[in-house]
């Protein structure tokens, strides 16, 4: 159990698409990978190697750094049983560690029930981007989702204050959750609620908050900065969660993959720099996922998709290293005759942060007993 | 003409197109409901939307070189066309294949698809997958570019079947290599640069020289099957007539789950989609005919208020009230953005998954977009629309009670239908205000500017969230 003093917070950034694993943490030295990736292949001489078998792609020389440091945990081999090669349902297993059923809860949810079990604080769980991951989704858990965080607020655009009062103090009363309308007007009037909540809670986070990091101008680096603006304004978020899409580089891989690999990588960088300079990074860890990895023979331009991935965990309390085994490249041991396999179940990394991390009881919200890594300094 | 006849086109026309002024509604309502249905269902009945004032004022969409341009000058058609049915399906193939820009981030490319959904929109399934797979932007989407004959490239042959047709659970692994291998060659033509002569969308070509004419096996059916054979195969399926059967309920009638839960849970009205699934198969697939099936039925007619308005339908619903744009302004462009922040990128989907529907539009986030883009947009007294709705209230003047002011609002918005909880609230101001008083310049003036605070407030509501 890791020994804090301020309440440990996690952040979770999903990859969409499903990043190709093979091209971020490279076999360099292995023979059916160059022989796999005719046309994809990271030159040896350009990797960055972490040992003599496995080596950074060069554009996350930045994750590299922190590796090196000793803070990136490096989860290989992740997945689980028949893995759906489906992006809709593969992230929705991930969601809601219901492999075989649909269901509307998901486990960060479950997780914010727990820290916060009446929703006192809107702001418990907070997600930036375009629109609400389930993995946040929970019956009775208020999740604020950020689209823009300087204009975030209810009706900002009326300008006379008196007719702003009146008009806010109206919408609350419309959106009153009342009895018996049906579960999506009753969904609508909590949300409404929240967001005047939240809006007046998040309203003074961008005003207070100045940093020396100059975080680079796109998507991911936007949302990781927005992510450090609200911790460092101390308003009691516990879960955060963001998204990097573009990962489905089925075509001109080459081209795309090493701008977003590079793109995050510097985005992670300068986050816990910025929570480091402000003295804000000891509580906070970091899950890097995605849905699925991809094939291990390229297609001529890019990857199909494939089923075991890699996973991050990232922060100054993590022991980092290598967790669970590369999955292997021999032919006999591969999934579906062309994947990679797994070997670490995704619900034993979540229970570990949840155990671990957040000192949650993770069966329930995981359903089940997974064993957990040891991911955190003592 | 009856109260419930209006309430009937509006909610017609809210379904079928984006919304409909009043005087629009009061035109409609001089033929019976059945006409205009077929009126919506044959849209070559009526001129084709101008898009002259378009090229004029928003030269981008000329060029081809704004993305954000074209998805607001596609907005401006979907609420001011005279064929608002063809509109609507253009947007719901848009919908089911979802495609975007991101990935290229050639505009031309993109409005040349809308185009092709839009000259295809009502035609059958059989034309409507042969143009898809023909389609230059999802050549490019789903990679059928680099399917080659000796390097076999699945994404496309994979989403036409998960996502376009048929749903999970009804195909095989191998049946996706095989209609991969199907498509092998359908790819297109290069892009000709920018300069001189602007920016273009590529072609459609099919290279017989990388395609693959072997014995191929799909579904049961063994030839040397080619992407024609494929849609053949897909569009006889009783699968793919439900899972277009269940799109249109959801788009437009009520709310489903989300599409990957189909293959597990069924829909919430089976006898509804069994209706439309028996039409689409019985009809091979013709979009009209199942159409047709679809507004006439009890269960559209009374699907009022309980479907949550997209963010495009949002933003194009109000525009239309407002009636503004109709010309379009500097301020045109700023419909992309509006509906961007609230979930919705047209022409630019955030995967190939598309978009999830019905209350996952709406998180505190996207809901405050919703209300701040409508209480703004009803900001302006100018605006024609909401000069109309001034107009027309006074008429019934000098002196509007409290509750015929918020009646009168509801009805010409819509009419719209509340609930106990939102009148009580709208109350609160129609008392406050006093009611309505017309009569000197004065008077007109500050009964004016209380029915544009009434709208706003009625557009902020639980119920303006639903279509």
């Amino acid at each position: 159990m890791a020994i804090i003093s301020k309440s440990p917070v996690l952040v979770v950034v999903q990859l969409s698409g499903g990043n190709d694993f093979m091209n971020t943490v490279v076999p360099f030295t292995n023979g059916i990978y160059h022989d796999s990736r005719k046309s994809l292949a990271v030159r040896e001489e350009d990797t960055l190697p972490l040992n003599d078998q496995l080596a950074w792609n060069p554009v996350a020389a930045p994750l590299k750094e922190l590796y090196d440091k000793g803070n990136v945990a490096i989860v290989q081999g992740i997945g689980y049983e028949n893995q759906n090669r489906s992006h809709f349902r593969g992230m929705d297993i991930w969601h809601t560690c219901e492999p075989d059923k649909i269901v509307t809860q998901g486990w960060l949810g479950k997780a914010m029930k727990e820290i916060d079990p009446n929703g006192e604080n809107v702001v418990t769980g907070v997600s930036f981007g375009q629109g609400l991951p389930r993995a946040m989704v929970a019956p009775g858990v208020p999740v604020t989702s950020v689209s823009d965080l300087d204009t975030f607020g209810v009706m900002s655009g009326i300008g006379a204050r008196e007719q702003r009062d009146t008009a806010l103090k109206i919408f609350e009363r419309m959106y009153t959750p009342a009895i018996g309308l049906g579960v999506v007007s009753d969904y609508l009037a909590q949300t409404g609620t929240n967001a005047l909540a939240s809006a007046d809670i998040l309203s003074t986070v961008p005003g207070n908050y100045t940093s020396t990091v100059e975080y680079a101008s796109n998507p991911i680096s936007k949302s990781l900065r927005d992510v450090a603006r609200v911790h460092l304004s101390g308003l009691g978020t516990r879960v955060f969660y963001t998204q990097h899409g573009g990962y489905d580089t089925h075509a001109t891989q080459l081209a795309v993959h090493p701008r977003l690999l590079g793109d995050l990588s510097r985005a992670i960088m300068d986050f816990f720099q910025d929570l480091r300079d402000h003295n804000a990074s000891e509580e906070v860890v970091m899950l890097v996922f995605t849905e699925f990895g991809r094939r291990i023979k390229d297609n001529g331009s890019g990857t199909d998709h494939g089923s075991g991935g890699g996973a991050f965990i990232i922060g100054d309390r993590v022991k980092g290293g290598l967790y669970g085994q590369y999955p292997s490249l021999e032919s006999d041991q591969l999934v579906n005759g062309e994947d990679l396999g797994y070997n670490v179940d995704f619900r034993s990394v979540y229970s570990t942060l949840l155990e671990q991390w957040m000192s949650l009881d993770p069966i329930p919200i995981v359903n089940g007993r997974y064993d957990q890594l040891n991911p955190f300094m003592d | 003409m009856t109260e419930k006849d209006l309430s009937l086109i509006s909610h017609l026309m809210r379904r079928a197109g984006f919304g409909a002024s009043r005087e629009e509604i009061e035109s409609y309502a001089s033929k019976d409901y059945e006409e205009i249905v077929e009126d919506l269902l044959n849209p070559e009945r009526f001129p084709e939307y101008d898009t002259d004032m378009v090229s004029r004022y928003m030269q981008g969409t000329l060029v081809g070189d704004s993305l954000a341009e074209a998805q607001a000058a596609w907005m401006l058609r979907m609420a001011y066309s005279p064929r608002p049915l063809e509109e609507r399906m253009t947007l719901f193939w848009h919908h089911v294949f979802a495609s975007g820009w991101n990935k290229h981030e050639h505009v031309p490319v993109c409005t040349n698809q809308i185009e092709t959904f839009r000259k295809y929109c009502m035609s059958d399934m059989q034309t409507i997958l042969i143009e898809l797979s023909k389609d230059p932007l999802m050549v490019g989407w789903l990679d059928n570019s680099e399917n080659h004959r000796d390097a076999p490239n699945e994404n496309y042959a994979r989403e036409i079947m998960e996502l376009f047709s048929m749903g999970v659970g009804n195909y095989s692994e191998n049946d996706i290599k095989e209609a991969a291998r199907a498509f092998t060659g359908w790819t297109m033509t290069q892009c000709i640069p920018l300069y001189p002569f602007g920016s273009y969308s590529p072609r459609f070509k099919f290279r017989a020289d990388d395609h693959d004419y072997g014995e191929k096996t799909f579904l049961g059916e063994t030839g040397n099957l080619d992407g024609y054979d494929i849609v053949d195969i897909i569009v006889k399926q009783p699968a793919t007539a439900r899972f277009i059967a269940r799109h249109l309920y959801n788009f437009f009638v009520a709310d489903e789950p989300q599409v990957p839960a189909w293959n597990i849970q069924p829909p919430g009205d089976p006898s509804a989609v069994d209706l439309l699934s028996k039409t689409f198969a019985e009809s091979k697939g013709d979009l009209r005919e199942v159409l047709r099936v679809l507004f006439n039925a009890d269960f559209f007619k009374n699907a009022r208020f309980k479907k949550i308005k997209s963010p495009v339908d949002l933003v194009v619903g109000t525009v239309k009230i407002a009636g503004t744009h109709k010309i379009p302004q500097p301020s045109t462009e700023g419909l992309a953005a509006a509906t961007k922040l609230m979930g919705q990128a047209l022409m630019d989907a955030p995967t190939v998954e598309g978009w999830h529907t019905g209350h996952e539009w709406v998180d505190s986030g996207t809901l405050t977009e919703r209300v701040n883009f409508a209480t703004n947009h009803m900001a302006n007294i100018a605006s024609p629309g909401i000069q109309d709705i001034i107009a027309r209230i006074k008429s019934n003047g000098p002196n509007i009670s409290p509750e015929v002011f918020l009646d009168s609002c509801l009805d010409l918005m819509g009419p719209i239908e509340i609930d106990e909880t939102t009148r009580s609230s709208l109350m609160v101001f129609a008392n406050q205000a006093g009611g309505l008083m017309f009569g000197d310049g004065e008077s007109d003036a500050d009964s004016s500017d209380k029915i544009r605070q009434m709208l706003q407030l009625v557009v902020s509501s639980p119920e303006y969230q639903f279509a």
